[in-house]
């Protein structure tokens, strides 16, 4: 067991450099299995996904899925990768129920794209991330071990398999080690996730939902002494499955490693899990104990040998990538980088430019999707694309703050009618009557009513202290429910009490 | 039973064909007649793991009534055959000659199978095996050896012994059989039949249980070389569902069997392939085919193929290899044999269990040879080194065809030896596959025809055939050139010349 003592972050990356690396898996998102026809749908009943392919039942072979293939090149094209002329399937050989063959189909030693690198931005810095390689292989089953106290099969009464997931396309993308990030290493790894996930939504090739697993990260770190130059021994966090987590899991290893160094000890090559509750890593299996895969050529396949034309055609059709678009909207927009890194990091960015699209001014936009909406997003726990409106609603409200029917704060009792399913925003306003009240009869009652039952204010305001207006219009806008045009309110009772 | 019965089963699988479709027979008696003689036969034979009379009668009820409706019949329509026990069935277990795929009920038919099925091939049932295809004598099998007909006491070949033991026995005219190192044409040769090795890829291997997938090639055994080719043209063909296979049309073997023409044909023989470890009877019958071709009008030359030498070796660790990656998945969860599962045992032990009991010893052999191969630090040493070894052997073959049209050589060093005589002595075993193992890890077509009895045992001795890959065909034109030769100079097949066998069996019936 090694030294649990942390040392706090800021004085452990006073002294060590961080080096991060991450590993990370994406389930793409094709029809179909990676070498059957079974379908990819999240959520089916166990099992009800699978034949004697995914099953690896004796006799049955797996065929390579070309679309898997077409993705895993415009993942490579997108992170500027060399795209492999031709490469090989490799078998990897472990023993665990949830893997039906007892060996998982992937690429060892000739990946289908190396050598690529992506930038991510970070209070206003570029770090240029390098990508050692990125390659295909199929997913496992989903092992749910029932009773024990940790969840793993250690210790579990009986453990049941899902292999619906079994055979699901997967892409590993492995980063070159990344050195020189200092304090700022665990929100580059989060930066580099989120400028990951970004980028694989762009290309259309997975839905990229971190919460159903499509997403799931391995997070090396090692610390080095400053001005060393030999880089320390990596630890490998597996698993590790939210933006959050990605952060946590560097931040902790930072505290740990160095409370190990400072002790004299060496860290230890191991696998290390994160817990969520506690954001802290303990050990899993040794690196030294580690299993020998045997890799070799997987001998059911043929070679990918993609021909450049075919390579070509893909980057012809390559979709606009967020760097490039963040730089154009922001450009076209006028908007802060600032600003625009929030709606990049909220998932917003596709709403706010449709919303745009729709008619509304890009500053409104930016405003309603950072804003009311993210807040409301964030109470229901789901994406803000997944709340229930649309851009062209959002659209509409902010059309109607422009032209002066509603206020702010009656266009987000709007929303909040849209989103609770009370229908278009025109109609959310009619009837919960929500429009400004700027007709002077109804305005000049409730003023009247505002100054006859404030003496006192009347008075002061009758000296030339106008500054007491405000509470007057106040209650002016309670009886008003919130509707009234203050400006116009404001006029009224200057225009009496002068 | 009529009469005529005894004497359908000694007719080939194209008069069989031949007789269903002008309703002279009916595939309903055909069938019924195979199926008494495998009772009759099989208490000495154990050619059979399976026997499907029920299934059998009713594909054979099928054909009568697709006859009977004027739909055409193929040309295998109502011919019974043995299904090697490695290929999947939906209707029958599939054992692969071993404990541990015990109770294992395929919910899918192999590619083989189904086009069998859609041909009216009527699949009377499934044929013993040496264990996963491990084997050369059908020892390996969970459940007991089979016998070679020609002499009870010795092995009918390996690993599809229990195939060659029933086309044989007159107990099927066609069998299934599965070529990974020989275990098509050995046990044909030994048996006094026709095998043939397609060009690997161009039968299908979906539903075959994998022994080594990238030699595992399903082929044909026959009584005939057009018997042969006609289930040759039946059960291959390009299948979308194995990524190895060749998109190709299947090469014109029925018209190269039928044209049986070896005139001006250049036929070189494997120099390598001769000498120590060879029994005088085999070499002498094998020197008597090549005089045999040259009479034919054959140009002969001596091919040398030097990298040959290093076959056996390279196959024992290529195979290995990918049999420590194939048999993996045996481990108990899903499906077959599950041992400890008493709710002491973990996962882990429950595989190992599993393992430990249902895998004889030669499968063992191999998981532990191909898992060392594979091994980190030893793989360039191995399995690297093996398959370069495989690659000077392609080019050797390359080499030989630039100058000859086919490699002649015997197909097995030795005639069918005595049961037990090798059990225990895996490399005396493994040399039975010495001439044909260069054809399986090059991918090329080969065949092995009957050319004759060693005369210090009167067993029967095989002729390979081989030619490069695609070019199946030529393999069937020079092996139907020696059959009718060599049948002309007998008086009739070489089975004929084989001891009784179910005379008391039919008259006990």
């Amino acid at each position: 067991m090694t030294t649990e003592h942390l040392v706090s972050f800021d004085d452990a990356v006073s002294r060590y450099e961080p080096v991060i690396g991450l590993e990370t898996h994406v389930e793409l998102g094709t029809v179909s299995k990676m070498f059957c026809g079974c379908p990819t749908t999240f959520g089916l009943p166990p099992n009800s996904a699978v034949c004697p392919v995914c099953l690896g039942l004796p006799g049955s072979l797996p065929v390579a899925n070309r679309a898997a293939i077409e993705y895993t090149i415009r993942i490579g094209l997108a992170l500027n990768c060399t795209i492999a002329t031709w490469c090989r399937f490799a078998r990897k050989n472990y023993f665990y129920p949830d893997m039906p063959k007892n060996f998982q189909i992937s690429q060892y030693d000739e990946p289908l794209c190396t050598d690529g690198w992506i930038d991510v931005t970070l209070g206003g810095k570029t770090y240029r991330v390098g990508i050692e390689r990125v390659h295909l292989e199929e997913d496992t089953g989903k092992s749910l071990h029932i009773g024990g106290a940790t969840g793993r099969i250690h210790g579990a009464d009986y453990s049941l398999v899902d292999y619906n997931r079994a055979g699901i396309p997967l892409v590993e993308v492995v980063t070159k080690p990344v050195p020189d990030t200092g304090a700022l290493a665990p929100a580059v790894a989060r930066a580099y996730v989120t400028e990951l996930r970004d980028l694989l939504r762009a290309l259309r090739v997975s839905d990229v939902r971190m919460e159903e697993g499509s997403l799931r990260c391995d997070v090396n770190t090692s610390l080095t002494p400053r001005g060393a130059v030999e880089w320390g021994t990596r630890t490998e966090t597996k698993n590790v499955n939210s933006l959050r987590s990605v952060e946590r899991a560097v931040r902790f290893e930072i505290e740990r490693q160095a409370g190990v160094l400072d002790a004299g000890q060496k860290v230890v090559q191991e696998t290390r899990h994160l817990h969520e509750d506690t954001g802290a890593t303990t050990s899993g299996r040794s690196k030294e104990e580690a299993q020998d895969y045997r890799y070799f050529p997987e001998p059911d396949l043929v070679p990918v040998a993609p021909p450049a034309g075919w390579v070509e055609e893909i980057r012809a059709a390559m979709p606009e990538l967020p760097a490039a678009r963040a730089a154009r909207l922001q450009e076209e927009w006028g908007v802060s980088s600032a600003d625009l890194e929030k709606l990049r990091n909220a998932g917003s960015l596709d709403l706010a430019e449709a919303t745009v699209g729709a008619g509304a001014s890009p500053a409104e936009a930016s405003k309603w999707w950072l804003g009311e909406l993210a807040r409301h997003a964030n109470d229901r726990g789901v994406e803000p694309a997944d709340l229930p409106i649309t851009p062209e609603q959002v659209a509409r409200v902010s059309a109607l703050v422009q032209a002066g029917t509603l206020n702010d704060q009656l266009a987000r009792q709007a929303l909040e009618g849209v989103l609770a399913g009370e229908g278009e925003p025109d109609e959310v306003v009619a009837a919960r009557g929500l429009a400004i009240v700027s007709d002077d009869a109804v305005l000049a009652e409730a003023v009247d009513a505002a100054i006859a039952a404030r003496p006192d204010v009347a008075a002061k305001i009758r000296e030339g202290k106008t500054a007491a207006a405000g509470a007057l219009i106040g209650d002016v806008m309670r009886a008003t429910k919130g509707r009234a045009d203050a400006g116009r309110a404001r006029e009224l009772i200057l225009q009496r009490l002068s | 039973m009529t009469a005529e019965a005894p004497e359908l089963i000694r007719l080939t699988a194209a008069e069989l064909a031949a007789a269903v479709a002008s309703g002279e027979v009916s595939a309903v008696e055909v069938t019924q007649a195979h199926l008494d003689r495998i009772v009759a036969v099989e208490p000495r034979l154990h050619a059979f793991l399976h026997v499907a009379g029920v299934g059998a009668l009713a594909a054979a009820e099928d054909v009568d009534r697709k006859r009977a409706a004027g739909e055409p019949l193929g040309p295998l329509g109502g011919v019974p055959l043995a299904l090697k026990d490695v290929l999947t069935t939906k209707d029958m277990p599939t054992t692969c000659g071993s404990k541990i795929l015990d109770g294992w009920r395929p919910p899918y038919d192999a590619t083989v199978t189904r086009r069998l099925r859609d041909a009216g091939v009527i699949i009377l049932g499934k044929t013993n095996m040496d264990e996963f295809a491990m084997g050369s004598s059908t020892e390996n099998s969970a459940f007991g050896p089979s016998a070679n007909p020609w002499d009870l006491t010795r092995v009918p070949g390996g690993s599809s012994g229990g195939s060659s033991a029933s086309v044989a026995a007159y107990e099927a005219p066609l069998a299934i059989g599965t070529d990974t190192g020989g275990s098509i044409r050995q046990p044909a040769a030994v048996c006094g039949i026709v095998g043939m090795k397609p060009t690997y890829g161009g039968s299908s291997r979906y539903g075959l249980v994998a022994f080594a997938s990238s030699l595992d090639t399903p082929g044909p055994l026959a009584r005939t070389v057009l018997d042969a080719a006609l289930l040759h043209e039946v059960m291959s063909g390009h299948d979308p569902c194995d990524a190895t296979s060749v998109d190709a049309p299947v090469p014109p073997v029925v018209a190269a069997a039928r044209q049986a023409d070896v005139a001006g044909l250049r036929v070189g023989v494997v120099s390598e392939f001769s000498g120590e470890g060879y029994q005088a009877g085999v070499l002498a019958r094998f020197t008597e085919a090549v005089e045999l071709l040259e009479s034919l009008g054959a140009k002969v030359t001596e091919v040398s193929c030097p990298h040959f030498r290093y076959a056996l070796p390279a196959y024992y660790l290529i195979a290995p290899s990918e049999a420590s990656s194939n048999l993996a998945r045996f481990d108990a969860m899903r499906y077959g044999l599950r041992v400890g599962d008493d709710g002491t045992h973990s996962a882990d032990e429950v595989m190992s269990l599993t393992r430990a009991a249902g895998f004889g010893a030669e499968v063992k052999r191999r998981i532990m040879l191909g898992t060392y191969a594979l091994s980190s630090g030893y793989y360039d040493a191995y399995y690297g080194k093996a398959q370069q070894v495989r690659t000077l052997i392609v080019r050797d073959f390359d080499a030989a065809f630039e100058q000859v049209d086919v490699l002649v050589s015997p197909t097995t060093p030795t005639t069918a030896f005595p049961i037990g005589e090798r059990a225990d002595d895996p490399m005396a075993m493994y040399l039975a596959d010495l001439c044909t193992i260069p054809s399986d890890l090059a991918g090329n077509a080969a065949i092995s025809v009957p050319c004759g009895l060693a005369p210090e045992d009167g067993l029967p001795v095989g002729l390979q055939i081989m030619a490069p890959a695609l070019a199946d065909d030529r393999t069937y034109r020079v092996a139907a050139a020696v059959e009718a030769a060599l049948q002309q100079r007998w008086g009739g097949p070489l089975l004929s010349q084989a001891p009784p066998l179910g005379e008391a069996g039919e008259v006990e019936r």
